[in-house]
């Protein structure tokens, strides 16, 4: 008892003096709706299982811990790509930055004014999905962002989108705290693809809510910056339709604190889902953890994750995946590979690999293994005349190169692939 | 070309001594051939010339163009000229082959001052050269040696060579693995490249593949030493009575 009081107090403290921001009433209703789930589950603790890797006090505490702002002095990604471009600054909305929100076989609205119309789609998928994302695991992060996000944007796509959709999270404010919530509804046979990057603010929650309808396809390319001091939490909930198929992939290069939840449903057959990232960090403070969670509810489903991380100079990097094939979801195939490069003895990696299977007829692999470079490997293009630095290089990138395949677009992939190897390069 | 005197080689971690005085010269031009029983220290020899981790010389030199190898880096000695051809090529998923022989050509060619060659330029000759090899543009994209069949990876061991094109090159039992016609193309491709001022040191347990890569010398190996040196002949007889009666003839 004494912890849960413990808990509670801590979640009071968090929420004294939060408003929720007002809008239609259905809006309202969901918002205040995740208050009261946030304390209802209290937030999470370092005591908690789901957090037992990861301390998420930063992420929880009422004051964003400040955070330099860091200026790569590079082109930003994504550049030269013909894109739609939306410009969020320190979590608000930069028109003036931003492209016109209208594009071929899409609508786009701010978020703030979805919520504020008396009728609308985003009705059925704002903290929908992300409730039902609160079992069989409680989720108290991705419901306060439901109850608080004040920015973001809804995006329907009734077509096959011509450009691919750009978010743009920029951060000038030492101790902004940003809560940006996103939707995405594919209709039935849409095309859609999203791409993330920036490190939004010196604290960042964004939660992603995607609905793949029947036959639709969401490509999903996510590149969290190189800035130091980002303390980030995201959260994705997707549910798939049949035939659909669904690509996220997310790129993680610094950052004190980031933890990406990814929670997919497929509940169409013949789905296919795939979830993959790169994390590279340096130093005693860099900790990044990938949780995902995948539910086989329908037949023939594909699901993978493919996750790489490449870790140094005592460096922490988490995965908690799980695959649940529920009753029914036979011919499910299900793969899952958690990977890390441990760079010297310093680094660590903590993975948590399960499986959960109720249907007789499947096949689900998974596997987790850590190591340093390759000797054999690194002696062989030394002695091809590679020197040892560009050899300790190359192997890297060949290491993370089965996370970088799941990038569907080749012209994405071969941008990440590139940035990836410049930094590398950089870093003696 | 290649000089070694003297050569005492130990295991890095343990106290086994694998090469024990070993002297051994390559003319510039001359195509060398060690043979010798299981473990008598030919792969090694071939590791610790190119500078591999794992060996400890105790004693002896190596020299090549009267340079000090053993004082150089793997890719040092690379760049001076010495390629080995493993006995079994490693994979490297993720990095394609073109890639890797680009990057090798080009590190080379800077290590050496040289400009690095142009993307055109090498891929013009990489076609070439591979099409000699029976290589095809799939192979050439794929990741170096990843699903590549036992003679694959020997054919793309010689296309590296090729391309590197080194002074002095090391064939460690390039011949295990292949069946006759791979073996052919191999030896073909190795034929191709034998030059006035290119030197091979062939090492082989069997006398086949010396029926197509014809030797000026051959050495025979036991226990950490070359024990008897002839001409081509030697080969044969080593086909015919095996190695004991020759090991029992120099004890």
């Amino acid at each position: 008892m004494a912890l849960a009081k413990l808990k509670s107090d801590a979640t009071e403290a968090r929420l004294a003096g939060v408003t929720l921001p007002e809008g239609a009433a259905w809006s309202n209703a969901a918002r205040a709706d995740a208050l009261a789930r946030v304390r209802q589950m209290g937030l999470p603790t370092k005591r908690d299982e789901y957090w037992k890797y990861t301390n998420p006090s930063e992420l929880t505490a009422a004051e964003a811990p400040k955070a330099v702002v860091f200026d790569a002095g590079e082109t930003p990604l994504f550049d030269a790509v013909d894109r739609l471009k939306i410009v969020f600054v320190d979590g608000v909305f930069d028109a003036d930055a931003s492209d016109e929100l209208t594009g071929e076989g899409v609508e786009i609205e701010r978020l703030a004014d979805a919520m504020a119309a008396d009728i609308h789609w985003a009705k059925d998928l704002y903290g929908v999905l992300e409730t039902r994302g609160q079992t069989p695991v409680e989720r108290p992060l991705a419901a306060l962002n439901t109850a608080l996000a004040t920015d973001g944007v809804v995006i329907r796509a009734t077509g096959k989108v011509a450009k691919p959709i750009h978010l743009v999270y920029l951060h000038k404010d030492e101790t902004s705290d940003a809560v940006l919530h996103n939707l995405v509804k594919v209709e039935t046979g849409a095309e859609v693809t999203l791409l993330e990057n920036g490190p939004a603010a010196a604290r960042f929650s964004g939660c992603l809510e995607v609905e793949v309808a029947d036959g639709g396809s969401f490509h999903h390319v996510r590149a969290q910056g190189r800035d130091h001091e980002r303390r980030t939490v995201t959260h994705c909930f997707a549910r798939v339709g049949a035939e659909s198929s669904f690509k996220s992939f997310t790129l993680t290069v610094n950052g004190v604190m980031t933890r990406n939840e990814c929670v997919l449903e497929i509940i169409g057959d013949d789905a296919i889902a795939h979830v993959a990232g790169v994390c590279v960090g340096d130093g005693n403070d860099f900790h990044h953890d990938d949780t995902v969670f995948i539910t086989h509810d329908a037949l023939n489903g594909e699901s993978r994750q493919v996750f790489k991380k490449v870790l140094r100079n005592g460096a922490t990097g988490v995965f908690q995946g799980k695959i649940l094939v529920k009753e029914g979801a036979q011919k499910t195939d299900g793969y899952q590979i958690s990977q890390s490069l441990l760079l010297d003895d310093d680094a660590q990696f903590l993975a948590k690999p399960e499986l959960e299977i109720y249907a007789d007829d499947v096949a689900c692999s998974h596997g987790s293994t850590s190591g340093a470079i390759d000797e054999t490997a690194l002696f062989y293009l030394r002695s091809r005349g590679v020197p040892q630095y560009d050899a300790r290089n190359l192997l890297t990138l060949s290491f993370m190169a089965e996370a970088l395949d799941e990038i569907a677009d080749p012209t994405l992939a071969e941008e990440l692939r590139d940035r990836l190897e410049g930094w590398l390069a950089r870093r003696s | 070309m290649l000089e070694i005197k003297g050569l005492k080689v130990k295991l890095e971690d343990e106290d086994k001594q694998i090469l024990k005085g070993l002297d051994l010269t390559v003319e510039t031009g001359k195509v060398h051939a060690i043979m010798g029983p299981n473990g008598s220290g030919k792969s090694t020899l071939s590791y610790v010339l190119s500078g591999k981790d794992g060996y400890e010389v105790t004693d002896g030199s190596a020299e090549l163009e009267g340079e000090d190898l053993l004082d150089m880096e793997p890719e040092e000695r690379a760049a001076a000229g010495l390629f080995l051809a493993f006995q079994y090529p490693v994979e490297i998923p993720g990095v394609g082959n073109m890639t890797f022989l680009r990057t090798a050509v080009n590190a080379q060619r800077k290590a050496r001052g040289e400009e690095e060659l142009s993307a055109g330029d090498f891929l013009k000759e990489v076609r070439a050269k591979a099409k000699d090899l029976k290589i095809d543009a799939d192979m050439l994209k794929r990741p170096v040696n990843v699903g590549f069949s036992g003679g694959e990876k020997k054919r793309n061991e010689i296309l590296q060579m090729a391309m590197l094109s080194p002074k002095m090159c090391i064939l460690d039992e390039t011949d295990s693995g292949l069946d006759v016609d791979a073996m052919k193309l191999v030896a073909d491709g190795v034929n191709a490249l034998r030059s006035e001022e290119r030197s091979f040191l062939v090492i082989t347990h069997y006398q086949r593949l010396l029926d197509h890569i014809k030797p000026d010398v051959v050495h025979i190996m036991a226990d950490g030493r070359i024990v008897k040196t002839g001409g081509p002949e030697l080969a044969l007889e080593v086909e015919n009575n095996g190695y004991s009666d020759i090991l029992a003839e120099v004890s």
